[in-house]
């Protein structure tokens, strides 16, 4: 035990020094990632109320042939622009995109009108324009209401009651809240939080196995009268010190610009509190000493920092895995998903940062499971340390 | 005391050491010579206990270095090829980590490190970070790790290699002190003349055998030349024919 805490202390006291550990575990941890999450969450926030609130602009030509039907359209927020366009001048300026909409009434519209037949109205939209669909659903929208106003006029008018066009009365109840249309940026929240977890500890592990070997320190470790496990717990143990204080800094920044961004606007009313602080880090924490260990097994096969340095980025994708089928498969927490290491804490990141109760028995079960791969992890990189290769 | 018996070790289909047998005496220099690929390095490390011996026995001080690895490797001090040290770490940050891991108390590092700091001429750099070093304040870095728990058995693996001239004298100086005290030394090296300048004794291996053994005069006599490189060579040919 006191050789773990050696090996511990000096490597926690070299990459203290050491830049490269400074930009990876404190660096990218505090700064980098919560000003990405924070661009990313304030972006969906201002997407999601500029379409509900920004007005139409429509572009009109011979707006003067329809008085009422204009005026119906400006009542529902919808710009009008009047412009001189002929078909093909309409055209080209939505294919261009100069506008986005053109609506043109058409000579006879008034006298079909009233005539009682259809009147016609040219509606040009480019519906490969994902960006203007909404907006040409709104315009539509009004110009239905506004046909089905005047034939219920035209049905009184002759004596029937205008109820006789609704055979089917159609009544929208969205479920969706504003929380759970929030999924996707909980899955990026959760991820970036694993991630630069893992990344805190990257250097550390890389230096103390491949770099420690390149620099050719390795063997004469190897000749101290300590068990090889315990110089390998003492590393992937300061390894993880790192990754904890990366993951601290990094829950602590979130939080920080996560309040500057307003989450209420995403419906998410956490309070993102020293507890809930504490509530997130402590569900993530477990997870270091696995993703410490499984760097270390890998860095074990390669013979040079940089060699490591390809490898061990794959594991930092193992991560990602679980969170994908969890977005892509819509998965609950259940007991048997609780055990998979990174899902389990996504559950629970996702739970907490909702204001959801989380199950001390979920809870439970991730820490378990996830600190006991940890130690399985541990004690076969500890194993492997022990093969000759090793030396190179 | 160091003590070699018939070791073999083999890489897949290579046989880096066909037949090892060796003694290294207290209060002598042994000097493990022979070509590169001979087997040294790979002899030593059977002896200081990195690599397992795929057959025959070896001691330290009597004890087993592969049934009781961790009590031998408490009576060696080591210096292995092209030895590293910490960068980030001061010259006397590295010795104390070691003193530390062979179980000295704080203090007791600390103490060890000054002292050794002094014997090794360390004093200007050495409360310096080691990234910067020389490769001669590195090797003196990493000699003074080796000796940090005054080690009765001492094995450096081609110590002088890329040393200046000053640097190889004052690492001379040092054997003979350790030497004086009555400690066991063994290096190898595949120059010839600084191992007839230093070594009591001369274990010259080839192609992975002891091919001669005994004192520099004793190898001159032996080889009927006045000059120990010729002596040195002449002992390699047989060798060379045979394979």
């Amino acid at each position: 035990m006191r050789s773990i805490l050696i090996v511990l202390r000096k490597e926690l006291r070299e990459n203290l020094r050491d830049r490269r550990t400074f930009l990876s575990a404190l660096l990218i941890g505090t700064v980098l990632m919560p000003l990405l999450v924070a661009m990313l969450v304030n972006l969906t926030v201002r997407r999601g109320q500029s379409q509900d609130n920004k007005p139409v602009t429509l572009s009109v030509v011979h707006g003067e042939r329809a008085p009422n039907l204009i005026a119906d359209l400006g009542q529902y927020r919808i710009e009008i622009k009047a412009v001189n366009l002929d078909d093909a001048a309409a055209r080209r300026a939505v294919s261009g995109q100069q506008r986005r909409i053109v609506l043109a009434i058409p000579e006879n519209y008034a006298s079909q009108l009233a005539a009682g037949l259809p009147a016609p109205v040219l509606l040009y939209s480019d519906s490969s324009d994902a960006a203007a669909a909404a907006d040409v659903g709104r315009v539509r929208a009004v110009l239905a209401r506004h046909s089905s106003g005047i034939a219920r006029l035209r049905l009184m008018a002759r004596g029937v009651d205008p109820t006789v066009l609704s055979a089917i009365a159609i009544q929208d109840i969205d479920v969706a809240t504003p929380t759970s249309r929030s999924v996707l940026i909980l899955g990026t929240l959760t991820y970036m939080i694993l991630l630069t977890m893992l990344m805190g500890g990257l250097h550390v592990t890389l230096d103390a196995t491949a770099g420690e070997r390149e620099r050719g320190s390795l063997e004469s470790l190897l000749t101290v009268p300590v068990r090889r496990e315990q110089l390998i717990y003492g590393k992937i143990l300061a390894a993880s010190v790192f990754m904890l204080l990366s993951l601290t800094l990094t829950v602590c920044a979130m939080a920080v610009s996560l309040r500057f961004v307003g989450l209420e606007n995403l419906g998410m009313n956490v309070n993102l509190n020293a507890l809930t602080i504490l509530q997130l880090i402590g569900c993530c924490a477990p997870l270091a000493p696995l993703g410490a260990s499984l760097m270390t097994i890998v860095a074990a096969f390669t013979r040079s920092y940089r060699e490591a340095q390809t490898y061990v980025g794959l594991v930092l994708l193992i991560p990602t895995l679980p969170l994908i089928f969890a977005s892509t498969l819509g998965l609950r927490p259940t007991l048997w998903l609780m055990m998979v290491p990174s899902l389990s804490q996504h559950f629970m990141v996702t739970g907490l940062l909702r204001a959801e109760p989380v199950s001390v028995l979920f809870a439970g079960l991730s820490v378990t499971v996830s600190l006991a791969l940890g130690g399985i992890a541990a004690f076969a990189a500890g194993r492997l340390y022990h093969r000759e290769a090793l030396l190179g | 005391m160091i003590e070699a018996r018939q070791l073999k070790k083999r890489f897949g289909a290579v046989t880096a050491v066909q037949d090892v047998s060796l003694t290294a005496l207290d209060g002598r220099i042994t000097g493990l010579l022979g070509p590169n690929g001979a087997g040294k390095s790979t002899t030593l490390r059977m002896l200081y206990t990195v690599l397992r011996p795929d057959g025959g026995e070896a001691f330290i001080d009597g004890i087993s270095v592969t049934e009781r690895s961790l009590e031998a490797r408490r009576r060696m001090g080591v210096l292995p090829h092209g030895a590293g040290v910490y960068p980030h770490l001061t010259a006397r940050e590295n010795i104390t980590y070691f003193g530390e891991l062979h179980g000295l108390s704080r203090e007791d590092c600390e103490v060890r490190a000054t002292e050794l700091i002094g014997l090794l001429d360390m004093a200007d750099f050495a409360d310096r970070q080691a990234k910067g070093y020389s490769q001669g304040e590195r090797l003196k870095t990493a000699l003074a790790r080796a000796l940090v728990h005054a080690p009765q058995n001492i094995l450096l693996d081609e110590p002088t290699n890329g040393l200046d001239v000053r640097a190889v004298r004052t690492l001379r100086a040092l054997l003979l002190k350790l030497k004086a005290t009555g400690r066991c030394i063994l290096f190898s090296s595949h120059v010839m003349q600084e191992v007839g300048v230093l070594c009591d004794e001369v274990v010259v291996i080839a192609d992975g055998r002891v091919v001669a053994a005994g004192t520099p005069e004793e190898l001159r006599e032996r080889a009927g030349t006045a000059d120990l490189e010729e002596a040195f060579v002449r002992f390699l040919e047989p060798a060379a024919s045979h394979s």
